[in-house]
This record gives C-alpha cells, structure tokens and sequence, in this order.
C-alpha cells in the first residue's frame, strides 16, 4: 500500500543529521479536482514519530499543509554511528509505515 | 400526505447529520499515535490556529532562525528550515500565516532531539511563515515573508 521511504542519518560532529523523503499524496481536502469538479478528499500524514535505538526523539503532528512526498530533517545529540534510527507515520485514512537506518 | 413527507424529511435530515457526527469522531481513534490536535489543524484562522497551540501571547525570539525563500515559484512545495537556539526547546510549530488551514506542523522533541527541523510546506499566497518554539513552558515565535507566485492550496 504504501511506497518505501528514504532514510538517511550522518554523524556530523556530536550531533547526528537525519533526512528523512516519504512517499504520499498529502491531500489537503480543500483542492478540487479539475475534471469532476468535487472536492479531492483529505488524505496526509497525521503523526510522524521518530526513534533512536528504541528511544523516541521526534514525535510530529501534521497537518495537510506538508507538500506532497514530504521531506523531513532533524538533528539528534548523543546518538552514535551504528544507532538505529526508525522512521514511522501514520495517516488520516489509518495507513502507516516505519522505515529504519543506521547512522553513518 | 404533506404532513408525512415533512416527517420524513426531518427524519432523514437528523439521521444524516448524526452518522456526519460519527464519521467524524471516528477519524481519531484510527490511529495510536499520541494525538492529533484536530481542533488546531482545522481552524480556519491564523488567532484560532495559534492558540490551539498556546503562541496567542508568543513573545518575538531574535534566537529562532526561520530559512525560507524570499520568493517562492511554486507554493505547493516552499522549503522551511527552522533553528532555535533557545536552551531547552520543546517544539517547534509551522503555521501558514495566510493559509486557508494556518497550522502546518507541530514537532515535539525529547531524548536529545535538537531544536531544528527542515521540512517543504504549502503556501496559499504571499504571507509570513511563522514560528512558534516552545521552551520551558514558554512561547516564542519569529516569521518570515515569503512572496509566492502559484498557490500552492486548492487552485
């Protein structure tokens, strides 16, 4: 149901650099489509949560206003090359995925 | 017979009012995630956004760094890197001063998770992106105009 995301964590210095690219429509439910005239429904990314070895650093609350196939980065201290960061969202319609990586 | 009809249609009016209730009270529970500030995603102005999120009295922060062009071709897809380097951030939220839904994104962070975070928003048109850091129970925010070209909402 839902594509592979992208994960990818460097060490730079002390602090460890995460990017994240997800992969999903992110309907606003405000755009009308151009050939029926309806309203496109709402469907995005409500929650986005974000761990390190198991140890929760980000917890995100989105709205429809991230672009479609969101890209997301943040910044993690006292993580350590060969840590696991995951990656997990889940949206309005229930669909989830979780991605992880190991820090470079 | 009219009397009927009349009936009828105040019956099926009722009925579809309550299963639009259920609907959405149903939206909440699908997920088991820690919560959706649903009230603050769906307000439609930028006084009723903020304070869903506690910034209605935000003091103006020169440590919040907001990165965003100062001309955005396309506002369906605006770069936005926020820094703060106030001790001890808590969360940083994005609004759309002018958006049509002004609450973009609330990030809570914890167990070392810094105050920074780089994203790509939509803009409906020319306004200000806003920053609301929190830290220590306080609220701070800083904005930055951006001019956008093509909205980036409905259209």
């Amino acid at each position: 149901m839902a594509e592979p995301m992208k994960i990818r964590a460097s060490m730079s210095g002390d602090t460890t650099d995460v990017k994240c690219l997800m992969n999903h429509p992110m309907e606003t439910g405000l755009r009308k489509d151009a050939k029926t005239g309806g309203v496109v429904p709402a469907h995005h990314i409500t929650n986005v949560t974000a761990s390190v070895n198991g140890k929760q650093v980000l917890d995100a609350e989105w709205g429809g206003g991230i672009s479609k196939n969101p890209y997301l980065a943040f910044k993690v201290k006292g993580a350590k090359a060969g840590d696991t960061v995951e990656i997990k969202w889940v949206d309005n319609k229930g669909d989830s995925n979780t991605a992880e990586a190991k820090i470079s | 017979m009219n009397i009927l009809r009349r009936n009828v249609l105040k019956g099926a009016g009722a009925a579809g009012a309550v299963s639009v209730a259920v609907a959405a009270g149903l939206m909440k529970p699908t997920f088991a995630f820690a919560g959706w500030n649903k009230a603050g995603f769906e307000s439609k102005d930028l006084g009723g956004a903020m304070g869903s999120i506690g910034g209605s009295s935000a003091a103006a922060s020169g440590d919040i760094s907001v990165k965003a062009p100062d001309i955005a071709e396309n506002g369906a897809v605006v770069p936005v890197e926020i820094t703060s380097s106030i001790a001890g951030t808590d969360s940083i939220a994005i609004v759309g001063e002018k958006n049509a839904l002004p609450l973009i994104a609330v990030f809570n962070f914890s167990n070392g998770g810094q105050g920074y975070v780089s994203t790509r928003i939509k803009m409906g048109s020319t306004s200000n992106v806003i920053a609301l850091v929190k830290a220590g129970g306080k609220a701070y925010k800083a904005h930055k105009e951006v001019k956008v070209t093509i909205g980036g909402c409905g259209g």
